[in-house]
């Protein structure tokens, strides 16, 4: 049978080329010769079932109208309760909250598959680089690497762990990042997150399929961290800071 | 108006602009289009409306095709109105627009390329004669607005402002949102390959549906693309009234003559006829480097530019099907964007049959994109060894790519960069001296 790996509403969630997150899961699967299919479920027909869930990032009418439909439809709180994994990132994130705020700064009931809520953040929006110890080691993954662009400040319940502890980046605003439960997981880390945390794609599919999966030549993703942790390091150093400070970057 | 002398201060501004440029250029501080800008709007805050007075404005924006839209419709205008004012380099926010009044005759028309987020802002000032508004998608987001939030903005100043005309394309619904403001807009049907970023409705939050083939769209709600003034057909351009005019560019690709349709209904507007400005425009081979053919690494290079995932749509329909090695070189800098996850919402899976070549300062990032595309490629971080590389790479595959004899004046490898990877490229080409054949057209070259 093959693995569906659903993309959520990919005509109203994905304006920071979410999408690459399926392609990235479905690419891993095929590679280890597990059959698997990417499903990019339409806002306009109810939710298919499937193994495991992407949700991206969107603009605000767009988050609104998602959220509305995911609200109506109890396709993945049951995909959840399977122990279907869920990755959500920016956008969808706060979708799968409690409650986020419209564009007036209106709280916006969520999905609520996490116990988390969002509300409007008083300064600029946070945009950069964002680099995240993980927060439970158990979980067995090396340090995230990713971009964020959101208003948003998270709150997570009592019950929620966040899913890294940050070392540059806003995140949920508070030195966190992210919210996992179970096996559902939320992160600001937008975009293609899993390209650039492969092991994280890996983790995600681990639960989908229940066993442990083989390896992978992963030259490519590790040329790339390896790029992005450097410039990292390079931009906090004593001399990158004057730098940046003369270019006048932030 | 345009008689009356200008005030004192704006005279000073005026010579303090063209002196800052010649400077900057002259010392190689920059292209010697912003510093001056910038000087003269210190001197005189006003300057921008003082240089406009009296001139015939149009104002051209959207996310792709600012430039050579600018470029077309000022090169249609040359013939009736006289060589106009125009930012040719894409110096597209208030200080590029002031050199470029600056630098011309006080009564010549304008014809200025503008950032979307200045655009309200500058109609409010100019009150411009046409306005040319060319499509809305997802572009530097890091940097600019959410789409929606532009369209609306856009709409606001054309309710307020009395702009005469306003070309607009109705293939696009942000756009159409914005134009259908105006009280005449003149319909364009330019065509709209990426629509990610137009499903939503801009009147209703509904679902905009999309007609198959590009024959338009409507929302329940009632919101749909309005009945054409002007549609391309093929390689004609085709008018309400039936009036037919086939459109031969030395520009290559479906969205140059959009781009084409765009610029002579903008200069129809402006009185200038149809036939006139298509056959100026016809003419016109390259633009700012776009499309020229440049020798890099001692091979002949057509260069592109493709900056966003619309962009990139529109040039792979041109450039996927070929056999010729391509280098695609992709930066992050504040002028591309600093962030480059969209290069996932580029199917790249399309350039699968050619060697290509990763480059430029986040060619790790596209490495990992075109490594999950199944797309074969090498990853050279230099942009002129990239193309080395890709030619090299290309001959010991014979079976893969058909070669053109060395000698011929064919292009042999093509480059498609994201803003400053594209420009970088152009800058070392000339610096070596090496763009002899620079103003030919590669789209000739290669056909």
């Amino acid at each position: 049978m093959s693995l569906a790996v659903v993309v959520v509403h990919p005509d109203l969630l994905g304006t920071y080329g979410d999408g690459g997150n399926g392609m990235v899961l479905v690419q891993r699967a095929r590679w280890r010769g597990i059959d698997a299919e990417l499903v990019e479920a339409a806002s306009g027909a109810p939710l298919p079932e499937g193994d495991l869930y992407c949700l991206g990032g969107g603009e605000d009418v767009a988050q609104r109208a998602s959220a509305e439909r995911l609200r109506s439809d109890d396709t993945l709180l049951r995909a959840v309760d399977r122990g279907a994994p869920v990755l959500a990132v920016c956008a969808g994130y706060q979708i799968l909250g409690r409650t986020f705020p419209s564009a007036d700064g209106r709280p916006v009931r969520g999905a609520g598959l996490l116990d988390v809520a969002t509300s409007k953040g008083p300064g600029r929006r946070a945009v950069g680089e964002v680099l995240a110890e993980p927060a439970d080691a158990a979980l067995g993954l090396p340090v995230l690497t990713g971009f964020e662009n959101h208003a948003g400040l998270t709150a997570r319940g009592p019950g929620v762990a966040p899913l890294g502890r940050l070392s540059a980046g806003v995140g949920n605003g508070d030195g966190t990042d992210g919210a996992i439960s179970g096996r559902v997981v939320g992160t600001y880390l937008h975009g293609p997150v899993l390209a650039r945390n492969p092991a994280l794609a890996d983790l995600l599919l681990s639960w989908a399929v229940g066993s442990p999966l083989d390896a992978l030549d992963d030259a490519e993703e590790d040329a790339l961290r390896e790029e992005r942790l450097a410039e990292m390091r390079a931009r906090r150093s004593p001399r990158g800071r004057v730098a940046r400070y003369l270019r006048g970057s932030p | 108006m345009s008689r009356r002398p200008l005030p004192t201060r704006t005279r000073a501004a005026v010579a303090v602009t063209r002196a800052v440029n010649v400077l900057s250029r002259r010392f190689g501080a920059g292209s010697g289009t912003v510093a001056g800008g910038h000087a003269g709007l210190a001197i005189d805050p006003r300057l921008l409306e003082h240089l406009a007075a009296g001139r015939r404005v149009a104002l051209v924006s959207g996310t792709n095709g600012k430039t050579t839209t600018t470029r077309l419709l000022a090169v249609a205008l040359e013939g009736s109105l006289g060589s106009p004012a125009t930012n040719a380099t894409g110096s597209n926010m208030p200080a590029g627009h002031v050199t470029a009044l600056a630098a011309a005759p006080s009564g010549a028309p304008a014809v200025l390329e503008v950032d979307e987020g200045y655009l309200p802002g500058l109609v409010d000032r100019l009150c411009p004669e046409v306005v040319v508004l060319l499509n809305l998608s997802r572009d530097q987001l890091d940097r600019t607005n959410e789409v929606r939030m532009v369209a609306n903005r856009w709409r606001r100043a054309l309710t307020t402002a009395p702009v005469a005309s306003v070309v607009a394309n109705a293939d696009d619904p942000l756009v159409t949102w914005a134009a259908s403001a105006a009280e005449k807009p003149v319909w364009v049907g330019a065509g709209l390959s990426w629509r990610e970023d137009a499903v939503a409705c801009p009147a209703c939050g509904g679902r905009i549906e999309f007609a198959p083939g590009g024959n338009g769209w409507a929302c329940a709600c009632g919101f749909a693309r309005p009945r054409l003034d002007v549609s391309l057909e093929g390689d004609d351009v085709v008018l309400a009234d039936g009036r037919r005019f086939p459109v031969a560019l030395a520009l290559p690709g479906r969205f140059n003559r959009a781009n084409a349709a765009m610029a002579a209904a903008a200069a129809a507007a402006l009185g200038v006829g149809w036939e006139d400005s298509l056959a100026r425009i016809a003419a016109v081979d390259e633009v700012a480097g776009r499309f020229s053919l440049v020798e890099v690494g001692g091979r002949r290079t057509r260069v592109m530019l493709a900056k966003n995932p619309a962009g990139w749509r529109e040039l792979l329909d041109l450039v996927g099907p070929g056999e010729r090695p391509v280098v695609v070189g992709i930066n992050a800098r504040v002028a591309d964007g600093r962030d480059p996850s969209w290069l996932w919402d580029v199917p790249f899976e399309r350039l699968g049959a050619r060697t290509v070549v990763a480059t430029g300062e986040r060619c790790r990032d596209l490495a990992v994109r075109l490594h999950y595309a199944e797309v074969r490629h090498l990853t050279v971080r230099d942009e002129v060894a990239a193309v080395r590389a890709a030619w090299i790479a290309a001959t010991r595959e014979p079976a893969r790519t058909q070669l053109e004899e060395p000698g011929t004046e064919k292009v042999e490898v093509d480059f498609v960069g994201n803003y400053t990877a594209f420009t970088d490229l152009l800058a070392r080409a000339a610096s070596r001296g090496a763009s002899r054949s620079a103003s030919r057209s590669a789209s000739r070259g290669a056909s």
